[in-house]
């Protein structure tokens, strides 16, 4: 029997699979195809303070082995959040990791506040969010600004804060070490890298916020060594992220030092993707020698 | 709504660019209403699904039929899939013309291009429901005609081409019929087009069916939103799961 459990600050989980932010809505789409009590956990979509209508169309456009998006954290706001989207998931036997988004300090600290009263498990602190005007990846980029809205969160909330990083950056160990100083409870690795694609009919970007976050298998090898990396100097759990498409990638991502993993973009691709992984699982784990989940966290560093 | 392999049954060229793709499967039986929608995975290489709008519904084959046009790689590479192979679909995705709350005598069908597929489906559903069938086809020269046989047994048809090789020359909206007996208008195509049609058909009631580009399909990436007039609602709607037909006071064109 292979144990699949795993136990991360705020969050039990019976798998280490959960879909990524901005990938599964508020979960309410993808119920229609599977119970979604099966993922180990989930991360619903970014709230902000104030409900944001996000960018203009086009949003997307799809790259060699994966997508842009440049979405805009559209969202309802912490307050619709809390009371139209989140009472459909209570539910579910799954742990409820809720990602705050701001513009400023004090955005971020009202959302986590209000969100960290609402009933989830834990929080998931979007500084790294490439599409947004203000706020979201310049918190991310500087050390000290990072520093600082961990510790602002850290201060109003209760619930572990998992911080995710963004990869857009030249050193992301000292980013990851500025958070864990501010009493971080966890990181999230990666995500989207800024990119653009240009229609030569137009001569125009496609996405229409000219610029869009980069996810899908093309960003895998860099979401890998930055978990290398971070792992050998930090230590916090990490969440790892970025083009998972396969049980293969997972035992990938569980080997250069993630305790579990998010699901992003694959969810597009395939609504069962979630379900199929975590049914998969075992097997893969077993066909590289491993018994259990945490036996393969961090194995290509011994 | 499923994700299945579904069968490829007929694909074959049916104008300029235009192929015809009958696909066999559960999906079939769970079509509610004309103007819905089915998202293909074309291969591996292409990662976001393409969607294309049901055109047709053989209960008793069990198919479906999608008109599609050639816009790029991904749908190049769709056409050299032949009769006999699986496709991966999810569908049928979002709301289609509200079949139950339309209670007209006549109806006026306005498409353009790649548009005009659902209509025709529609057209079927229409009639069959005892209501008068007009149609005002757009197409960009005599090359990209398709299906001109098919609306004609259901109804009056009116063509119009770009280059004026066919039909009027012009527009769907330089050729529009006498209006005053049409209690329903319906209209399918590029979104310059639904802004005129929209303009020209002010005060009679009317579906437009909106094309975007589109993320997941199912409505939880956000990633094919219009906005509301004035902020109704939630302020915004998702085309792929609250559409993509709308009343056109719903939506910002």
């Amino acid at each position: 029997m292979i144990d699949t459990t795993v136990k991360l600050p705020g969050i039990h989980m019976k798998n280490p699979i959960m879909p990524a932010s901005g990938c599964f809505g508020f979960g309410k789409e993808f119920s229609q195809f599977y119970d979604l009590s099966l993922l180990g956990a989930i991360i619903i979509k970014a709230s902000t303070g104030e409900r944001r209508f996000g960018n203009q169309t086009p949003r997307v456009a799809e790259t060699s082995s994966g997508m842009l998006n440049a979405i805009g954290l559209q969202n309802p706001g912490v307050d619709g959040v809390i009371a139209d989207e989140l009472p459909f998931l209570y539910p579910y036997k799954t742990p409820i990791i809720a990602n705050v988004a701001g513009s400023t300090l004090e955005e971020y600290s009202l959302v986590a506040e209000k969100l960290s009263k609402s009933g989830v498990h834990a929080l998931e602190i979007n500084i790294s969010c490439p599409n947004v005007k203000e706020g979201g990846v310049q918190f991310g980029t500087d050390p000290e600004l990072a520093y600082e809205v961990t510790k602002q969160v850290k201060k109003v909330s209760s619930l572990p804060v998992y911080i995710k990083l963004s990869p857009n950056v030249t050193d992301i160990v000292g980013l990851a070490k500025a958070v864990e100083k501010a009493g971080a409870d966890g990181l999230s690795m990666i995500n989207t890298l800024t990119g653009m694609r240009i229609d030569p009919h137009t001569r125009k970007p496609i996405i229409a916020n000219q610029t869009g976050g980069l996810s899908g298998p093309a960003i895998k090898p860099v979401a890998i060594r930055m978990i290398h990396q971070v792992y050998q100097e930090v230590d916090l759990p990490i969440i790892g992220m970025g083009g998972i498409e396969t049980t293969d990638d997972i035992v990938e991502y569980l080997l250069a030092g993630a305790s579990a993993v998010a699901i992003g973009s694959a969810n597009f691709k395939n609504p069962n993707i979630c379900k199929e992984l975590i049914h998969e699982l075992p097997e893969t784990l077993q066909k590289f020698g491993f018994n259990s989940v945490k036996e393969a966290v961090g194995g290509a560093h011994h | 709504m499923l994700r299945e392999w579904m069968t490829i049954v007929t694909h074959q060229q049916i104008a300029h660019q235009t192929y015809l793709l009958e696909l066999q499967g559960e999906i079939a039986g769970l079509v509610d209403n004309p103007g819905q929608f089915v998202h293909l995975q074309i291969s591996e290489q292409y990662f976001l699904r393409r969607p294309v709008s049901i055109a047709d519904v053989s209960p008793i084959k069990g198919t479906i039929t999608l008109l599609y046009k050639v816009m790029g790689e991904g749908t190049e590479a769709l056409t050299k899939k032949g009769a006999g192979e699986k496709i991966d679909v999810v569908g049928p995705g979002g709301k289609g013309f509200p079949m139950d709350e339309i209670n007209s005598k006549k109806a006026l069908l306005i498409g353009g291009g790649i548009g005009i597929p659902p209509l025709y489906y529609l057209a079927k559903e229409l009639t069959a429901k005892g209501i008068e069938v007009v149609s005002v086809l757009g197409f960009r020269s005599e090359n990209d005609l398709f299906y001109l046989e098919e609306f004609k047994s259901l109804g009056e048809v009116h063509i119009t081409t770009n280059d004026g090789s066919v039909g009027t020359q012009g527009f769907v909206t330089d050729a529009l019929p006498a209006l005053d007996t049409i209690e329903t208008y319906f209209t399918c195509g590029p979104t310059v087009m639904l802004k005129n049609v929209k303009e020209k058909l002010d005060g009679i009631p009317g579906y437009i069916s909106i094309e975007e580009r589109m993320g997941c399909g199912i409505g939880a990436c956000f990633a094919c939103v219009l906005e509301t007039p004035g902020g109704c609602g939630k302020g915004y709607v998702k085309v792929c799961s609250d559409g993509p037909v709308f009343r056109p006071e719903e939506v910002i064109l």
